[in-house]
């Protein structure tokens, strides 16, 4: 079986254009969005205290928020999660100033099984002071930042300084839209995201590389065309590979969000919406950079040599 | 032609081998189990095993096997029942000197334990427990830290006569002190220099109109070793605070400069754990009363009225004088040794300014009369212990520093400075992160997790197979070989699989077979070239070999990143993707290369290859 039955030939470079008017819309597009909607921070960015409780029977949400508001909760935010009989309870940090923040969890849960038959059974709690919030916020950024940094040397070290700006171009841009995106569906932003983000990184990466690498080796090959054709040759000829891998993380980014439950969806979703905006930068994005950039065969006249030993006639 | 040396094979057979046997432990599962250890975490006596087997025969329950490992005993037993039968039994035989936890041991058979297999331990989210990340009040350390210098330096100038105005503590950073005359500030300035216990102190003169001031800060270097000391401190504190709870295996561990984790798996009440990792214990120093025996006092219950009754170690009546020497407050530091005389193990104490003249005061009248320390810790419910833990002959007139002489051993010499140092907090610590998973959430994770890694794979292995035919069967043995090998060195490394950590092992999944597509659609390439398909096999190998190497060295980057700035769970993803990416390294290249070999290699003239 395969998707592409003959060799390929379609002239992405030549809609290269199109392509970076339409990065250039998503971007932009996803910067207003980070900026209007923000993101949806989760607890542990905002820090806060976050319960989430199994009744046996399915309770009334107003009489579970008026029982809150008996023990001074006010802010209080009562949602069900996944089951009906399932409740999350979120309260923010500024509601709590003065009392222990460490302790409210304690008056919650007392609090939750008031009047209530049957036993409220415990799932999760989960409490992030202010302290650490603004630092596991600082870890994030920085672990991105170092990763880009990281990438970028290793690219440079292996091609060229073109190939490392392609690369990071492609990278930026998809953590950005993959935001953005997020920032859209409101998906609550916390560690598991970030993780997330990382491994979008490594993988749209994983795609750049490939490509790189065919147009590193055919370079040489094809020493009478310009730098565009050679581009879209290698293209043409990773196509396959790109949208196999693509689909089989997809296949089970896609099990892991239907079948790994509530805790793993924020996750799941992010990558599944990475790995969409990977497979299309690694095409256009960091290829239409290099080409702009004007690399050409000389470039890689040191590796040239290097890739000459690999043996050309089986 | 397309042959492997037969290392290769070798080599691949061992490494499935070994993958396969180490890989093995998770599949026994876990026996309920008993773990008994000593409350004050000393080593557990020899003979302990008969009483506790005595009274498991009087209540007729039967265990699998004991076994001893350090300072612990375990025994495993054939149902839940059993075990929580057992827990009471145990319990009320040994009684409130050892700590008998509830524990799930991994049932690993003897022989495979003995080639060092282990399952791999399930994080907090997915067996349920107690995550809280502790923070120590540093502000409240070091301003501790100066009333002590306050208290030090105003004994010091009253042992010297040297009248002064007044000596005080400055808000959070400064001691001042006022004296009336140059000549006394001088004198001062002279006893901070030499006096040992004012060591750490920076000093500037201050002139007011009236007064000859000292205005003194604690040295940044003093700073930091008192926070080192305190976290030290706050984590023996807690060790033994856990150890009170009865946790099979808890986590206690530095963070950062002044940050402590404390994991507690399995326990389910955190209003609990919070109320004891949260207590106060202290120490106290008390006379004996040598004027009466403590044994008939125990007996006819007739207690002077001056006196208390308190028992020791092993239940035996200690009497005590009600009038207190000095309180754990006012005891700086401890530390074990010998003695330089006659070669005992001791036990150092050092004491602050107030406890210090206390102790002189008591010491210089009681040569040759016995001294008491009592340890006295404040549980959940208001409930209060109070337990003598050494009794010791006053030698001659000592003050700040002392030795506690008369212990058995070094061990025990070292158990009690630590003991010593445990008793109080330091300085105070908050919780500033809190993440409890109840057991009922633990086990749906488990679940969903390990679905989605099943359906992943499958889905995986299926498309691979219709997609490349018989390649896509190789690249299916290859992709299951790696799990086998993922999971038998996140067993064998004692990593700790979390929920992240399943999804990098779903990532893996999916990624792992990427190498294979690289190579396959490198054949496939070669044939429509017009190769023959011996040849394109081996030019797909070959040229998709660096393309491979650095698309996952680059993956391999990311991951390391992510290992050094995340907390917790998410390192447990970093580690199995960055695993998985590796041992598929081995198993997409050379494993399929091998078998590819043996079905395609051999053949002078393969006409077709099924891809």
């Amino acid at each position: 079986m395969r998707f592409l039955n003959k060799k390929t030939n379609i002239d992405f470079m030549g809609r290269r254009k199109i392509a970076f008017a339409t990065s250039l819309i998503l971007i932009t597009l996803s910067i207003v969005m980070l900026f209007t909607r923000d993101l949806n921070y989760g607890l542990d960015f905002t820090g806060g205290t976050l319960i989430e409780v199994s009744y046996a029977t399915a309770p009334e949400i107003s009489e579970v928020r008026s029982n809150l508001t008996d023990v001074g909760m006010n802010d209080a935010i009562v949602q069900t999660f996944g089951a009906a009989s399932d409740i999350i309870v979120r309260i923010p940090l500024t509601a709590t100033e003065g009392e222990s923040e460490a302790e409210i969890s304690t008056v919650v849960l007392a609090a939750l099984q008031q009047g209530v038959e049957g036993e409220v059974v415990m799932r999760r709690v989960e409490f992030v002071g202010p302290q650490v919030g603004d630092e596991l916020k600082e870890q994030g950024i920085l672990a991105v930042v170092y990763a880009l940094i990281g990438i970028f040397l290793y690219v440079m070290m292996r091609f060229q300084w073109r190939f490392s700006v392609g690369a990071v171009t492609a990278l930026v841009h998809d953590i950005i839209i993959t935001m953005g995106v997020l920032a859209v569906v409101q998906v609550e932003f916390d560690l598991t995201v970030v993780a997330a983000l990382l491994a979008v990184i490594g993988y749209s990466l994983n795609d750049t590389i490939v490509l790189f690498d065919r147009i590193r080796e055919n370079f040489p090959r094809l020493r009478k065309a310009s730098p565009l054709e050679v581009v879209n040759i290698s293209v043409n000829e990773t196509l396959s590979r790109t949208l196999m891998t693509s689909m089989t993380t997809l296949l089970v980014l896609v099990a892991l969000f239907i079948f790994g439950g509530e805790i793993i969806h924020a996750f799941a979703f992010t990558l599944i919406v990475g790995v969409l905006v990977g497979t299309y930068s690694s095409i256009y994005v960091a290829s239409t950079t290099l080409l702009e950039l004007g690399v050409s065969k000389f470039d890689l006249l040191a590796v040239e040599k290097e890739g000459a030993t690999i043996d050309q006639n089986p | 032609m397309n042959q492997y040396p037969a290392w290769k094979y070798l080599l691949i057979v061992m490494v499935l081998f070994l993958g396969v046997l180490y890989s093995l432990p998770n599949l026994f599962g876990e026996d309920p189990a008993l773990q008994i250890t000593s409350a004050r975490g000393f080593a557990i006596p020899l003979d302990l095993d008969a009483n506790i087997e005595d009274a498991l025969v009087v209540e007729t329950i039967t265990f699998k096997n004991k076994e001893r490992a350090g300072n612990r005993m375990l025994y495993r037993f054939n149902s839940i029942e059993d075990q929580m039968r057992a827990s009471g039994v145990i319990k009320e035989a040994l009684g409130e000197q050892y700590v008998v936890a509830l524990n799930l041991a991994h049932a690993t058979p003897t022989w495979l334990r003995a080639l060092g297999g282990k399952p791999m331990t399930l994080g907090l989210d997915l067996q349920g427990g107690v995550h809280f990340l502790m923070q120590v009040d540093m502000d409240t350390a070091r301003s501790q830290q100066l009333d002590r210098y306050v208290d030090d330096l105003r004994s010091a100038l009253r042992e010297e006569r040297i009248r002064y105005v007044s000596v005080r503590r400055e808000g959070n950073k400064n001691l001042l002190a006022l004296l009336r005359s140059v000549e006394d500030r001088n004198s001062a300035l002279e006893i901070i220099r030499k006096d040992q216990s004012l060591q750490g102190l920076n000093v500037s003169e201050l002139d007011t109109e009236e007064y000859f001031g000292i205005s003194a800060t604690v040295r940044e270097q003093q700073l930091l070793e008192l926070q080192q000391t305190a976290l030290k401190q706050n984590i023996n504190t807690l060790r033994n605070r856990v150890n009170e709870i009865g946790v099979a295996e808890p986590v206690i561990q530095q963070q950062g400069a002044d940050r402590v984790v404390v994991q507690l798996p399995g326990v389910q009440d955190t209003v609990d754990a919070k109320k004891i990792i949260g207590a106060t214990a202290t120490l106290e120093y008390r006379a004996v009363d040598e004027a009466n025996d403590a044994f008939t006092a125990a007996q006819t219950g007739r207690i002077p009225p001056e006196s208390r009754m308190y028992t020791d170690e092993s239940g035996q009546p200690v009497l005590l004088k009600k009038r207190l020497i000095v309180a754990g407050d006012q005891l700086i530091g401890a530390s074990s040794g010998f003695d330089q005389q006659t070669g005992q193990p001791q036990v150092s104490v050092t004491l602050d300014g107030v406890g210090a003249k206390r102790m002189l005061d008591f010491t210089r009248d009681n040569v040759g009369n016995r001294m008491a320390v009592v340890y006295i810790e404040q549980k959940s419910g208001g409930r209060k212990t109070e337990e003598v833990i050494s009794v010791a002959v006053v030698r001659e007139p000592f003050g700040k520093r002392f030795q506690t002489t008369g212990l058995d051993s070094m061990a025990e010499a070292s158990q009690l400075a630590l003991l010593l140092r445990a008793g109080a907090l330091a300085a105070p610590m908050e919780i500033v992160e809190e993440r409890t998973v109840g057991p009922s959430l633990g086990a749906d994770n488990v679940e969903q997790g390990f679905k989605s890694v099943l359906i992943g794979f499958l889905l995986v292995l299926v498309f691979m197979a219709v997609y490349y035919r018989v390649f896509g069967l190789v690249a299916d043995l290859a992709l299951f070989a790696n799990m086998v090998l993922l999971f038998a060195l996140l067993s064998m490394l004692g990593a700790t699989l979390t929920m992240p950590g399943i999804a990098g092992i779903v990532l893996t999944v999916g990624m792992a077979v990427d190498a294979n597509v690289l190579i396959f659609e490198r054949i496939r390439e070669e044939l429509r070239n017009g190769n023959t398909p011996q040849a394109s096999i081996r030019a797909g190998y070959d040229k998709a070999f660096s393309t491979i190497a650095d698309a996952n060295i680059t993956t391999l980057i990311a991951a390391f990143v992510l290992f050094l700035f995340g907390t917790g769970p998410i390192k447990g993803f970093a580690v199995t993707l960055s695993l998985g990416i590796m041992t598929s390294m081995f198993t997409a290249i050379m494993g399929t290369r091998a078998v590819v070999n043996l079905i395609y290699g051999g053949q002078k003239r393969v006409r077709k290859l099924s891809i």
